[in-house]
């Protein structure tokens, strides 16, 4: 970027952190930017890289079997209309009923099976059994946990507080990274702040 | 009307399934018809959140609605990166470029960098320990926090492995079957869709 | 305990400046995931294709962005050819200038040493389509020319064409890669997510579905690092201590005054005073 591009996307970050003391004109403004550019581009990289290439140079070169996806793309757009809203329902169901068929056989294999293949399998050696054995029955008790079927009592409830205790541990974690991940979008602004705008950190 | 529409989530939803089970190439290259067409209404399933946006915008200016001049830099903005973009293109050296590094970059990072700020307020005032339960996620954030950076492993070489440790046996035994869950969840809601059972995806009647 | 939030924005954003303007570059230790996704780049013979799918946008690009400049230079050092997606709308241009980093630290020509196909819409099923025909999602490369046209697209239309597929991911896109192109198609396949969503992925390290898992900045940090390059990955990491030391004393400083205040009450016998911060 050269100095008045910095210089804007500097000062556009400013109007965004001035919310943090309260918020202002200047970062509705920043808001209102973002969503209408953000929005904009979207639209514009839809059609660079999905329709013009997908439909439209198909359609242009011979290919008439573009036109059906690009009948329902209409169909969809339909929307903006009440009066036309029920037609959009053809194209919704086409693409709901594409993702719906993918999930199907996805889910079973790579999230059922293979998990469950990788969790009823024997113990590692060694000292590493422990291990093996803390996996089975962590994964054991929070599947208990999740079963609302049944009330949590007996065995059942027993097993369930097993498995509340793995829950906390692993959210815990979560929440560790979670702070981790929130810290480096703030370090990533502050060092082009300091380093593309300031000039107070040597460049990159 | 609604029949018709459910007919072809059926059709369609079932027929991805069956050719999972059947390789022969023919078949997988309809497969691969079906999802290019699916790209393009996904596509202008997106430009139509956009279109949307504009008209809700455009009803706030033309109402002159309290805040309307913030809804016109929205529909300034859109319009002239939609036009930009759509006559000159998105790549490197046009002018959508240069201001995607200058605008859309910029803002989208800063306002997901004011979260920063907000994890630490909200961790000062509602992280408490207030059974032993909420004791044990506490203990094991902070572990996390200061184990998993370069300053945990500089105060205590331990801190490293009892964090890869944390990582590999509780949080994958309970992520494990979590995902089961989801999984069971995620096929029980596609098969309820392609039988026609759930119908919220049609809007109302 | 009461303290306007507004003081702790001021120490949080000390605490994020400081180590970068006085760095005190401490020890980074790539762990043991980071080091087995670099490992499973690094044993790939020259020459090697590699689908790599860039997912992400400007708001997670602080963690992302230095991972994929650092792997797409892994893999350009190691001679790999990598064939680059995306499939996030506002991605093309972080990719773009991803690849226009690494290209040039590297000495690496477009179309000749990598390919950028560019963004398709539709996320699962473009990631399913790419079992069958690239060409079928991406006619054409991301500036328009059309994938017949590139020499190093010649013969190469199916993930069967691909030993190692790469996803660094913000989203769910990283799911939908591992069912369908690592578990489906039985794709070797390494995986770079933020570091909110890394602790789910290590089920999928367990099982191999994953071999590899590099998580948030710090991933990217030790990847650099055995890289040996600098990045602004290893540049943050004294922040990223110092912000984590920093929210710890908070949190323990706010649980301090509740149990000091006698706020602190046994398991079930309801609810505790808090103290009010501003």
């Amino acid at each position: 970027m050269n100095g008045f591009e910095t210089w804007v996307a500097a000062i556009l970050t400013i109007c965004v952190f001035s919310f943090l003391y309260r918020d202002n004109p200047l970062y509705r403004f920043a808001e209102h930017l973002f969503v209408g550019s953000a929005a904009g581009y979207l639209l514009a990289v839809q059609y660079q890289n999905v329709i013009k290439p997908n439909v439209v140079e198909r359609i242009a070169g011979g290919n008439m079997v573009a036109f059906i996806p690009l009948a329902m793309g209409i169909l969809v757009l339909a929307r903006l209309s009440d009066k036309a809203t029920p037609v959009s329902r053809w194209a919704i169901a086409f693409y709901v009923g594409i993702y719906s068929g993918i999930a199907i056989p996805a889910y079973m294999q790579a999230q059922i099976f293979a998990q469950l293949a990788d969790a009823v399998k024997p113990f590692e050696p060694g000292w590493h059994a422990i291990n093996s054995v803390l996996i089975l029955l962590g994964f054991l008790s929070v599947l208990a946990y999740f079963f609302f079927s049944a009330p949590h009592k007996g065995v059942h409830g027993f097993a369930a507080r097993i498995g509340i205790w793995f829950l906390m541990i692993a959210f815990g974690a979560s929440f560790g990274y979670t702070v981790m991940a929130r810290a480096s979008l703030l370090i990533d602004r502050v060092l082009f702040l300091l380093r593309d705008a300031l000039h107070v950190l040597p460049p990159a | 009307m609604r029949n018709g529409p459910l007919l072809v989530t059926f059709a369609v939803g079932a027929s991805l399934v069956a050719i999972f089970f059947i390789p022969h190439h023919k078949v997988q290259e309809a497969q691969s018809v079906l999802l290019d067409w699916a790209n393009v209404v996904y596509a202008f399933a997106l430009i139509l959140g956009s279109l949307s946006l504009w008209a809700s915008h455009q009803r706030k200016v033309f109402a002159r609605a309290e805040g309307w001049i913030y809804s016109l830099v929205t529909l300034l903005a859109l319009a002239f990166v939609t036009v930009a973009g759509t006559v000159q293109g998105v790549e490197e050296g046009t002018l959508v470029n240069k201001y995607y590094n200058m605008v859309n970059s910029p803002l989208a990072s800063t306002m997901f960098a004011l979260l920063a700020f907000f994890i630490a307020s909200a961790a000062f005032r509602a992280f408490r320990a207030r059974n032993a339960e909420a004791t044990l996620l506490l203990g094991t954030a902070i572990v996390m926090m200061i184990g998993r950076v370069s300053v945990g492993e500089y105060l205590w070489h331990g801190f490293p492995p009892v964090t890869e440790w944390l990582l590999d046996v509780p949080n994958l035994a309970a992520k494990r079957a979590i995902a089961l869950g989801i999984g069971l969840g995620a096929i029980s809601t596609a098969l309820k869709i392609i039988l026609g059972i759930d119908r919220s995806y049609l809007g109302r009647s | 305990m009461a303290l306007d939030r507004r003081i702790i924005f001021v120490l949080i954003f000390a605490a994020t400046a400081l180590p970068l303007l006085f760095p005190v570059n401490l020890p980074i230790t790539p762990s043991p995931r980071v080091r087995a996704a670099f490992e499973t780049v690094d044993k790939q013979p020259p020459g090697t294709y590699v689908l790599m799918s860039l997912d992400y946008e400007p708001d997670i690009k602080a963690e992302l962005q230095p991972m994929s400049i650092a792997v797409l230079r892994h893999c350009f050092r190691k001679g790999l050819k990598p064939v680059v997606l995306t499939l996030y709308p506002a991605a093309p241009g972080l990719v773009e200038r991803a690849l226009a980093i690494a290209s040039a630290a590297e000495g690496k020509k477009r179309n000749e040493d990598f390919v950028f196909l560019g963004y398709k819409s539709g996320s699962q099923s473009v990631i399913l389509g790419l079992g069958e025909s690239i060409r079928t999602m991406f006619p054409t490369d991301f500036w328009g020319t059309p994938l017949n046209k590139i020499p190093m697209m010649k013969g190469k239309n199916s993930y069967a064409d691909f030993p190692l597929v790469i996803n660094l991911s913000g989203s769910a896109i990283a799911d939908y890669y591992i069912r369908i192109a690592a578990t489906r198609y039985q794709r070797p396949m390494v995986l770079g997510a933020t570091a909110v969503m890394a602790t789910d992925y290590y089920p999928y390290l367990s099982s191999g579905q994953i071999l590899g898992l590099i998580g948030g900045m710090k991933g990217a940090a030790e990847y650099e690092k055995l890289m040996d390059i600098t990045g602004d990955a290893r540049r943050g990491m004294d922040a990223q201590s110092l912000i984590h030391v920093t929210i710890a004393i908070l949190v323990l400083l706010g649980n301090f005054a509740l149990f000091a205040s006698g706020g602190l009450r046994p398991m079930g016998s309801g609810g505790s005073r808090e103290g009010t911060g501003r």
